[in-house]
């Protein structure tokens, strides 16, 4: 088991730094000099100048890419806000907490409500509950979250003045953004976990358990459920990183103070490292949050946990 | 006859005959198709959408940046069957025209994922080994950054507009691509038709393209049906945001933006354009996933 | 049909399944008994409905798109096919247990081997968790697996050892009638002798009734008593062994028989039987067999044999040996 995880962590870090030579790619291309950014209009040219020498930013392409990567790996230093001029890095951690419970709170609704959906569709299949269960599940994909938190912002905090609509202060707080977040997402699981207990209830060895005599909710719950499930874990680890992603819209319409928010108000202030600094972040976030799934997966599927005993 | 002539006949006569059995499998496709009401709905609700894109000009009562701002805010009428937005523009005719941006983006940014994701899928399962290796660690790199999130980056380093915004969504698609493509092209790879033609002299591209990217239609499709709907839902979330489409393009996630600060006092301005894409998305979910099963009837249920 | 009381009897059986094409009629009228302690063996081509009978009797038919029109499964004096849900359940892997065809894919592969023996012993014994693992572990041994490892996953056995796991599963309430289906076709000859072998040594030890699906008149041979020949769901032929391997009646029998390749004859060609398997959406009219059958006659397509007794405990389908014979 330990090799499967080192193997999984080394194959991670060629991974990693193709993402930070991506992001620094984009950061070199962006249009805009930073040293003019910085320094505001109307600064002489020659003060421009002799920052774009102290930044480093004459260098070659290559050199330039290396200074970052040392800054970034030695120090966690990936450049300071054109804004505040505070360290990249310090202004994502402050906000990466909010976000995380954010997504968190949208991972626990999409699992706690589209598991149960899936498993039903499936043992009712064709029943009225599968196809209306389905049918909503495909119109929660296809509402784009950031007008359904719109909608449930009118509804809810507007029109019945029942849950609040910004920030993330308080437990009922938590409520609308994880709904929003949360509803794409759940009506994916729940659309993976019909398909998958769908295909686990016509193996074998469901049938081998009828024939022994067992109770078909026991079938359900012990011998399908098991088996379904295990695929569904990666499903729910590549939806952790779709809401790390939404969390970025949701922030924004529901005023939460997270690394999402701040990327979209640096996107309007042209302040790029943040943006790219943001991405980098969450990107590593979501591999490793990938490697914690893939390890879980390997735990639970006795097959591949024998395989690397 | 002699030999020769025989031999050429026998030839002609199989090239025929397996013609003839393509078109009737993609005739059965379409007979299981037409069967699933709702990916027929879905097709109509697709047809629909190109219709109104093509047509745009004819369909639409009003420009989609007549601005009148005696008429801001209106509620449905008669005159506006949308109503209006805050500068007095109609928003049936915007919702309208704004189909043929959705549209443009969705089919382009699938396009540019397909062909090179497709091409590099082909490369990395035809000739294995470190390009394989090579080429699925720098779609892992891909992957590992969230869609909107690329998109985001992308978009932001290139500038705004519909052209970027288009290469930005294509780019996040690549690695699917290159997934479904390099599977297919693995399971045939290694069948004796294929050493066969090779032994012929068959250049690796014509093998590619003639024998191994037929076998892998049938995902193809499917990923492609939604992966206009992917776009379009990215197209509007990067309005959302104030990246992406400029105003005054009339493009329904930055309708939707533009309208969020009157969601108190005029929520129909946001009511339409959230339709819009949710029908739209929903059509193109429903016929994806008929797709899916007419495509391989095994995989139903 | 001898007097003793017959473990089993299954009394006009019909099984339709409904299907896009039409309805496929799988079991048609179909008769059979087994005694205390006896193996049948149910013979035919595959599409012969002998699947379908084995499930039937255990009611696991999948009711869409299946069913069961008509029929009486009487078992120990009582028809299965009134019992409702909860007594079957009580009788299945209990008094009656099924082994099916592919080891590989017959058990659960997140449960250990234990668990899902255990299960079944839990099912319907009061016993101790403690005493389901010692009887789980005995039950291993018996069938040659080393007692320790009901800690191990299916994956980690082999095809043969699996279908042992199989009938260890089986076995373990000490079922009166067990019904093995084709249990030995996935394996590799040499594990096939093995788990026959095992078969018939457990059928003697726990004097278990068997009912042996196959299609291979060898293993009919080697472990059965009586044999029930199967045609486009019906019986055509059934009585013991040796009347059947010396005496066969019904030209199906001939047919299967004639077509297996003597070692010890120089054949030039094979014998197979002409034609192919009815379309069971649409069986002949009269006899099923009359397209292939050598012997048929004009009234072969129009007259339904009746089962006929040509020898004490022979009984055949066939118009050649009933009243009026073939004209």
């Amino acid at each position: 088991m330990h090799k499967y995880i080192l193997r999984r962590l080394l194959y991670l870090i060629p991974v990693m730094f193709g993402v930070s030579l991506v992001v620094f790619t984009m950061m070199y291309f962006t249009p805009g000099d930073p040293a003019r950014i910085m320094l505001g209009e109307s600064a002489p040219a020659e003060a421009v100048e002799d920052l774009r020498e102290e930044l480093g930013l004459n260098d070659h392409f290559v050199i330039q890419y290396g200074n970052w990567l040392k800054d970034l790996i030695f120090n966690g230093d990936i450049g300071s806000s054109y804004r505040t001029r505070r360290p990249v890095s310090d202004e994502i951690i402050d906000r990466f907490p909010t976000t995380l419970r954010l997504a968190a709170a949208g991972v626990a609704v999409s699992v706690v409500v589209g598991v149960p959906i899936g498993i039903i569709s499936a043992t009712k299949q064709y029943s009225f509950l599968d196809n209306a269960s389905m049918f909503t599940a495909l119109l929660g994909v296809s509402m784009p979250n950031f007008w359904l938190a719109m909608l449930l912002i009118i509804q809810f905090s507007v029109n019945w003045d029942l849950l609040p609509s910004s920030g993330l202060d308080s437990p009922i707080s938590y409520i609308l953004p994880a709904i929003t977040l949360g509803t794409s997402s759940a009506a994916t699981i729940a659309r993976m976990t019909r398909s998958s207990m769908l295909e686990v209830i016509r193996q074998d060895y469901i049938r081998t358990a009828r024939a022994k005599g067992q109770v078909e909710s026991v079938i359900t719950n012990r011998h399908a459920l098991k088996n379904a499930l295990i695929p569904i874990i990666t499903v729910i680890g590549l939806q952790f990183g779709a809401l790390l992603g939404g969390a970025v819209l949701t922030e924004s319409v529901f005023s939460i103070p997270g690394v999402g928010r701040l990327m979209v108000d640096s996107i309007g202030a042209r302040d790029f490292p943040v943006v790219q600094g943001g991405v980098l972040f969450i990107a590593i976030a979501f591999s490793l949050i990938n490697l914690l799934v893939d390890i879980l997966y390997a735990f639970v599927d006795p097959r591949i946990k024998s395989q690397y005993k | 006859m002699s030999s020769a002539n025989l031999k050429s006949q026998m030839v002609t006569d199989l090239h025929v005959a397996t013609k003839k059995k393509k078109r009737s499998q993609w005739v059965a496709v379409w007979k299981r198709l037409k069967k699933n009401k709702a990916a027929m709905i879905g097709l109509v609700i697709l047809v629909v959408l190109i219709v109104t894109a093509i047509f745009a000009d004819v369909i639409a009562p009003y420009g989609y940046d007549d601005q009148v701002l005696q008429n801001r805010f209106q509620t449905p009428n008669s005159e506006h069957i949308f109503g209006t937005d805050a500068f007095g523009r109609d928003i049936f005719s915007r919702i309208v025209y704004g189909s043929r941006v959705s549209l443009q983006v969705g089919f382009i940014a699938v396009g540019i994922g397909a062909i090179a994701g497709g091409a590099l899928g082909a490369i990395a399962g035809f000739y294995g080994n470190r390009l394989d290796n090579w080429i699925m660690r720098i779609m892992d790199v891909l992957l590992a950054i969230p869609g909107i999130l690329l998109a985001i980056s992308i978009v932001a380093s290139l500038g705004q507009g519909l052209t970027n915004v288009m290469i930005a969504v294509g780019i996040g698609a690549i690695p699917g691509y290159a997934r479904i493509v390099r599977a297919s092209v693995l399971t045939v790879r290694d069948q004796e038709f294929v050493e066969a033609a090779r032994a012929i002299g068959t250049s690796d591209f014509r093998i590619i393209m003639k024998h191994i990217i037929p076998n892998a239609m049938a995902p193809i499709i499917v990923q492609v049906t939604l992966g206009v709907a992917n776009a379009i839902l990215s197209a509007a979330a990067l309005s959302f945001i104030g990246l992406g489409i400029q105003p005054p393009e009339p493009e329904w996630g930055a309708m939707l933006s533009e309208g969020r600060q009157y969601l108190r006092d005029f929520p129909h301005v946001t009511t339409f354009p959230g339709l819009a894409i949710m029908i739209t998305i929903f059509g193109l979910n429903l016929l994806g996933d008929g797709l899916r099963d007419a495509l391989d009837p095994r995989l139903r249920d | 049909m001898n007097g003793e009381q017959m473990l089993l009897e299954i009394k006009d059986l019909s099984i339709h399944y409904t299907t896009e094409d039409g309805v496929v009629k799988a079991v048609d009228g179909m008769n059979l008994e087994i005694a205390e302690g006896e193996t049948l063996g149910l013979v035919g081509e595959t599409g012969a409905g002998k699947t379908t009978t084995a499930l039937g009797i255990m009611n696991l038919i999948s009711t869409p798109p299946g069913k069961i029109v008509k029929g009486e499964v009487i078992f120990e004096g009582e028809d299965l096919l009134k019992k409702k849900a909860a007594e079957l359940r009580k009788i299945r892997g209990n008094k009656i247990s099924m082994i099916f065809q592919d080891p590989m894919t017959a058990l659960n592969p997140v449960m250990t081997v234990g668990d899902q023996i255990i299960e079944v012993v839990k099912l319907h014994r009061k016993v101790s968790t403690k005493e389901a693992i010692k009887h789980t572990h005995d039950m291993l041994e018996l069938v040659g697996i080393p007692g320790e490892r009901y800690v191990d996953y299916p994956h980690q056995f082999s095809g043969g050892m699996k279908q042992r796991v199989v009938i260890a599963m089986a076995l373990a309430c000490d079922p009166s009638l067990l019904i093995a289906d084709e249990p030995t076709t996935a394996l590799d000859v040499t594990i096939q002798a093995q788990v026959l072998t095992l078969m018939k040594k457990l059928k003697d030890e726990l004097n278990t009734s068997m009912i042996m699906i196959t299609h291979d008149l060898g293993i009919v041979a080697e472990v059965c008593d009586k044999v029930a020949i199967m045609y486009a769901g019906n019986v055509v032929e059934y009585t013991n062994k040796e009347n059947l391997y010396r005496t066969p009646k019904h030209p199906y029998t001939v047919g299967l028989f004639n077509s297996i390749p003597a070692p010890d004859v120089d054949e030039v060609r094979l014998k197979p039987i002409e034609g192919l398997m009815p379309d069971p959406t649409d069986l002949p009219s009269g006899c099923p067999f009359h397209p292939r059958c050598p012997k048929a006659t004009p009234k072969c397509s129009q007259v339904v044999p009746e089962n006929i007794e040509v020898q004490p405990g022979h009984f055949v389908k066939c118009l050649e040996y009933s009243e009026g014979g073939l004209y």
